[in-house]
């Protein structure tokens, strides 16, 4: 018979404990604090607490030029730098009504897709390793390496890039560029089936995974949730489908959606969304046309007028969004972020209520947050 | 089960590959586990490390002006620079009129970003290919300038480094722009 606190003391009121989680956890991907509420191995309530990485983004974008913001969203999802840039650059050619150049908006694609595969193999990396599988991190991180490498040399840095320019980019790609990103993406693709067969259906793995924190369509959509995490509960929300921008409505590609909304879902359908971004990246390089990359307004001091924008876009964690406000002078007036780690962390408490202690580990790395971006 | 045997086989597999063409590397020795040595990776040609400054070989002299565009250009604020007459201009040997007399970069600040090279218009500053300088002392990565321009030295030697102003433009796009500095690098 098991011990129970029935059997110990007779008519005992269950006793609730309060555990502390982070900010040093390893498995919370940052630094990211839990206080968890425990009733033996069952979470009753969480209350999570962030701010342990801000570092004051927003205000900070207030103080610099246009072209040195761009340097500040390299480091709010630090994960997906291109993405975020691409978000920035584009508010400001929204405000500014300026047309950039076809080849310009193509490598921009190119590399922000390759950024999002980037990133989901490092989800993959680590949703493997909060569930107890080693291997999987090993073939994921060799097959980011790969990327990572070849962003190195086409920006000249591994994560903080600063390449994307108002109007079009700092520099033309390198000559070889094609040529290295098709051979960079078949081994990415070996790299991602072997990580798959290792990983996604592992009887281990999903005993882990399924069925486990699910979020229905309507919840996920009541609490704000975009990206895989939304579409994971059957949602087909995918920004670069419902409002294109950039050239993404020249690809052809599928939105993953997954069936149960639960964390195996969440998983896999980032799986999915890796070959489906070396789908468009294979489209964007079949079509990507030859002209003019660089444009001036690099090396001048911008001033466009005065006005607010709100740009959207697909970031591999869900839907961002900047909200820019200009008074006409040299520095942004306002710049909010809706950043969708953020966005996403609401649904937490809804996911832990009622959960193990020992799933807790695997949903918040299901939720895929970034902290850079959370705290900003 | 079988899934799991089929991860088995992945692993396996992949293990065999790894003993044949190993993918680790040893840092900072180069080489691998198995003792099998080659060259350290290279970084690329496009690689920004710390920002350096250059030296005009023809002249004998920095390009560096000090002219604090790229001062007022850093997101850190991390450089300081000062301005002096240039000795050689009044013995017409160089056509810079003004030159750096003392110029500091707080490389604990530096983002890396690349944008003092961008916006220099003579040419004066690069992003040098070193990484790996970390010392113990709090002030030890602030570099004076003999320091940069050591740095900077380095890289125009290990790279033939040509001022961008004086490349051949390429016709693929790209160059067009900076292609009208050199009449401004005239009048500082
Ligand atoms: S912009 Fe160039 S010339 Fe002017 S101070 Fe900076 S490095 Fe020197
Ligand atoms: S690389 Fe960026 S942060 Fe560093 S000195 Fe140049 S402008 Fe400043």
């Amino acid at each position: 018979m098991t011990q129970t606190s029935e059997n110990i003391v007779p008519n005992a009121e269950p006793v609730e404990m309060l555990l502390n989680m982070g900010p040093q956890h390893p498995s919370t991907h940052g630094v990211f604090r839990m206080v968890l509420w425990v009733d033996g191995e069952k979470i009753v309530d969480v209350v999570p607490h962030i701010g342990y990485l801000h570092r004051g983004s927003e205000k900070l974008c207030e103080g610099e030029q246009y072209n040195q913001v761009i340097t500040l969203f390299d480091r709010m999802d630090y994960i997906a730098n291109f993405n975020n840039e691409h978000v920035y650059v584009r508010a400001v050619e929204k405000l500014m009504g300026m047309e950039v150049s076809e080849r310009s908006e193509y490598i921009r694609v190119i590399l922000c897709e390759l950024n999002r595969i980037a990133s989901h193999m490092l989800f993959i990396a680590t949703m493997g390793l909060d569930a107890g599988a080693m291997t999987p991190s090993m073939f994921c991180f060799r097959g980011r390496e790969r990327i990572q490498g070849l962003f190195e040399s086409v920006s000249g840095a591994r994560m903080m890039h600063n390449y994307f320019r108002i109007g079009g980019l700092k520099e033309d790609v390198p000559d070889d560029f094609v040529a290295q990103v098709r051979e960079v993406l078949e081994l990415v693709k070996k790299d991602t089936e072997e990580s798959d067969k290792l990983l996604s259906f592992n009887e281990i793995f999903l005993a882990r995974l399924k069925n486990i924190a699910v979020m229905s369509a309507e919840d996920a959509i009541d609490y704000g949730l975009t990206g895989p995490c939304l579409r994971a509960s059957g949602v087909d929300y995918d920004v670069r489908k419902a409002a294109p921008y950039s050239v993404y409505d020249r690809f052809d590609f599928d939105v993953p959606i997954g069936l149960d909304g639960d964390c195996w879902d969440r998983y896999y359908l980032r799986v999915q969304e890796v070959y489906q971004s070396i789908r468009i990246v294979e489209q964007a390089l079949d079509q990507l046309p030859d002209g003019e990359v660089t444009s001036s307004l690099g090396r001048r001091l911008l001033r466009p007028p005065a006005g607010e924008v709100y740009v959207r876009g697909e970031n591999p964690r869900g839907e961002i969004g900047v909200y820019l406000n200009s008074d006409g002078s040299d520095k942004p007036y306002r710049i909010k972020v809706r950043p969708p780690s953020f966005c996403n962390l609401s649904a937490l408490r809804q996911m832990l209520k009622d959960s193990w202690i020992a799933d807790s580990v695997v949903i918040l790395g299901a939720l895929d947050i970034v902290l850079g971006e959370v705290d900003r | 089960m079988f899934n799991s045997l089929k991860g088995l086989v992945v692993t396996l597999v992949s293990t065999m590959n790894g003993l044949r063409a190993p993918v680790t590397r040893q840092y900072p020795d180069s080489g691998n586990l198995l003792g099998k040595r080659d060259e350290p990776t290279p970084v690329k040609d496009r690689f920004m490390g710390f920002p350096a400054l250059t030296w005009d070989d023809e002249v004998g002299e920095p390009f560096c002006t000090s002219c604090m565009v790229c001062i007022r250009g850093c997101p850190t604020q991390c450089m300081t620079s000062v301005m002096k007459d240039n000795p050689l201009h009044e013995q017409e040997k160089s056509s810079r009129r003004k030159i750096v007399d003392s110029f500091e970069i707080n490389l604990n600040r530096c983002i890396l970003c690349g944008i003092c090279v961008e916006v220099c218009n003579f040419d004066a500053i690069v992003m040098s290919h070193e990484h790996e300088m970390s010392t113990s002392n709090r002030n030890g990565d602030r570099l004076d300038l003999p320091a940069l321009l050591e740095i900077g030295f380095k890289f125009q030697k290990d790279t033939d480094w040509i001022p961008p102003t004086k490349r051949v433009k390429v016709p693929k796009g790209g160059a067009a722009e900076e292609s009208k500095t050199p009449a401004e690098a005239e009048s500082p």
